[in-house]
């Protein structure tokens, strides 16, 4: 996994004026575009309802009002986002299209539980500021510091709070299975000692 | 041993943390996986192809729900275009790695979070993790069970845990009694709409309460379904006698419940959540969403209040539209939130004797599962559903989500007894109203937004 350390970029805003509350993974990625069981050719749909027009010949063009369709945010890494961002569905898909459209991090008032887990297992970054602050810093050039937890635009700085494991594994780029798998032994005493307890889990 | 009251929660995170690492996470051990043709494959190929083996798979399970298809006479051919790959890719990953599935022509196909009380593969106290976000459901026979990632569920098939941080706590408790024709649904809907769709974030919600005690197992089920929708990272009910009564017999569960150890899931007295919120059952009443966020849920009777713009301009209902009278053009009673055989009876229920208005242009009943099916044919509901101008399907996610298969005209607008109205969630433009399965009925009935109370009280004269 590719670690996350620092990174300095305009945070791109969904949506501009009115940072969107509840953005979901349904909108992120909607369910048609994952098209096969892999993990890439991705990024194509990523927010396509919003990012797309439909033409009539069942085609599509870039939507040019959509944000990441502006010139000023080609090439966008970070996302600037309202409250409960990546509710809903639990496809990882979400963030494997965000890491492979080049997201390296999203920045909202609060993440949907499912989706922030699967931000760290794949490096990209979920930093939670309080919704003013978001709104300050969309659309303008931000830089993360995860290892102090620092948001720096302009003359303001924000601190961020994240748990240490997963800013470990962030900054590492650790391999969550491979570390787990280091811990085989205490995880097979204690299977050993429940099979015993609880026989009925065991089938 | 200590002996401060404790929450069921911490009982039964704590009998599952297997080791804590020094940065402070619990590596918790998981009891089930349940995998899904949509994520499942996705998982299985990954950790194949990393040549790491599934330590334990006879406590993984898989099952085809979400995009097969619901039609009769069905095989691996979806409507979905390229679906097909996710069947055949998953039905070899899972027989590759010799954990138990479900697939489409089985007896127990169904979706996987009515397929897995109904096998008693979840039990009361367990830890049971799915790639998918409303595993919660299964939280309603007293388990700790929540939707995750694809690269979770592979570290948890991997490694038999979890990497962790431990979440807050929270009780929901709801007093009193529900009125007639108020359902769970309509629990679920009044909890997000007054605490929105962010509230439970954080935390794990424990539902409690003489309303939470009244409803049956299948009710539980969806309460705890839409616990994702709250943001909770679990909803669950602590077990009780018509737990352990619903569990006796099912083919994955233990012979008998009678160890002390079921007897101690429950919160004891005076051990302390982080967060509390208290509703009164009395005062809901049926409720639709009228808006693109499940938060966006109203009293069938109300006015659409005022809320994001985008979510009017979507949904076509300005603020001060009566919710009740809204025509609608597709009815569909389905999904892990309202397909039980209960949810069908009570629907059955309101349809008897009645017919589809003429301007539904769709209405479709698609069972939980194959047993949910063959248990409502063995009582003649599929013949009152197709008498009232339903169609009767096989058992799988359908139009709870699209995914490119069937859907309708961008613009349609559907009473859905689903779990999420999100834009596009049924289809691109479709705009979805979600109730509980009689606000579909009775509003399949009048060809609109209808309170089901309105046709019971007629039926009852
Ligand atoms: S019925 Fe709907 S919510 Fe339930 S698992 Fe299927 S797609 Fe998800």
């Amino acid at each position: 996994m590719t670690p996350f350390t620092t990174l300095t970029a305009v945070a791109a805003p969904l949506n501009p004026g009115a940072l969107a509350d509840n953005v979901d993974t349904d909108a992120i990625i909607p369910s048609r575009e994952m098209k096969s069981t892999g993990r890439t050719g991705l990024a194509e749909g990523l927010f396509a309802p919003w990012r797309y027009v439909p033409t009539d010949d069942g085609t599509r063009l870039p939507n040019p009002d959509f944000v990441l369709n502006l010139p000023e945010y080609a090439g966008a890494r970070i996302i600037a986002g309202g409250h409960n961002f990546g509710c809903g569905s639990s496809r990882e898909h979400a963030v494997w299209a965000l890491a492979e459209y080049g997201i390296r991090a999203v920045i909202a008032p609060a993440f949907a539980p499912i989706f922030a887990a699967n931000c760290i297992r794949n490096g990209l970054l979920p930093v939670v500021l309080p919704r003013g602050a978001v709104e300050a810093l969309a659309g303008r050039e931000v830089t993360i510091d995860l290892a102090t937890q620092t948001v720096t635009c302009g003359d303001a700085t924000y601190g961020f709070a994240i748990d240490a494991e997963p800013k470990e594994m962030l900054l590492e780029g650790l391999d969550a299975i491979d570390l787990t798998l280091k811990s085989q032994d205490s995880i097979g005493a204690w299977t050993a000692a429940d099979r015993a307890a609880r026989p009925w889990i065991y089938l | 041993m200590s002996t401060a009251p404790r929450t069921l929660f911490a009982k039964i995170w704590d009998a599952h943390v297997t080791a804590t690492t020094a940065a402070g996470a619990d590596l918790v051990a998981i009891d089930r996986v349940f995998l899904h043709e949509r994520t499942g494959a996705s998982a299985l190929k990954s950790m194949a192809a990393s040549g790491r083996p599934v330590i334990d798979p006879a406590r993984v399970f898989a099952v085809m729900d979400h995009i097969v298809d619901t039609r009769p006479g069905r095989g691996d051919q979806t409507l979905m275009q390229g679906g097909q790959g996710f069947i055949t890719e998953t039905r070899a990953a899972a027989l590759a790695a010799g954990i138990t599935l479900f697939d489409v022509t089985d007896a127990d196909q169904g979706i996987t979070h009515v397929v897995s009380p109904e096998l008693g593969i979840v039990l009361p106290g367990c830890t049971l993790v799915a790639p998918d976000s409303h595993t919660c459901t299964q939280g309603a026979l007293g388990a700790l069970a929540w939707g995750i990632g694809s690269s979770e569920a592979e570290h948890a098939m991997a490694t038999g845990v979890l990497r962790l941080m431990r979440p807050k706590t929270m009780r929901v408790t709801f007093t009193g009694t529900l009125p007639k024709g108020v359902t769970a649904k309509d629990m679920a809907l009044t909890l997000l709409a007054r605490h929105g769709a962010g509230g439970g974030a954080g935390h794990a919600v424990e539902f409690a309460g003489p309303a939470v005690e009244a409803l049956d197992i299948e009710a539980r089920m969806t309460l705890c379904n839409m616990a994702t929708e709250f943001a909770a990272m679990a909803g669950f009910v602590a077990p009780d006698a018509k737990t352990y009564a619903y569990l006796a017999g099912r083919r994955y569960a233990p012979a008998a419940f009678d160890a002390p150890y079921w007897a101690d899931l429950k919160t004891d007295d005076g051990a302390v959540f982080d967060a509390e919120i208290v509703i009164d059952a009395s005062e809901i009443r049926p409720m639709v969403t009228w808006g693109t966020s499940p938060e966006h849920a109203v009293p069938v009777g109300a006015a659409v209040p005022q809320g994001p713009q985008r979510a009017h301009d979507y949904i076509g209902l300005e603020p001060g539209a009566t919710m009740a009278g809204t025509p609608i053009d597709v009815a569909f009673i389905g999904s892990c939130t309202n397909a039980r055989l209960s949810d069908l009876r009570r629907a059955a229920d309101i349809l008897r004797g009645r017919h589809i208005a003429p301007s539904i242009k769709t209405a479709l009943v698609v069972p939980g599962s194959m047993a949910v099916k063959r248990a409502a044919e063995g009582e003649g509901l599929d013949k009152v559903f197709e008498a009232a101008g339903f169609e009767w399907r096989m058992s799988g996610c359908s139009l709870c989500f699209f995914a490119g298969g069937e859907s309708f005209p961008a613009g349609s607008r559907t009473i859905s007894s689903t779990n999420r109205n999100f834009e596009g969630r049924q289809g691109p433009g479709i705009r979805t109203h979600i109730a509980s399965p009689e606000v579909v009925a009775a509003s399949a009935v009048m060809g609109a937004i209808t309170d089901p109370r309105d046709l019971m009280a007629e039926a009852a004269q």
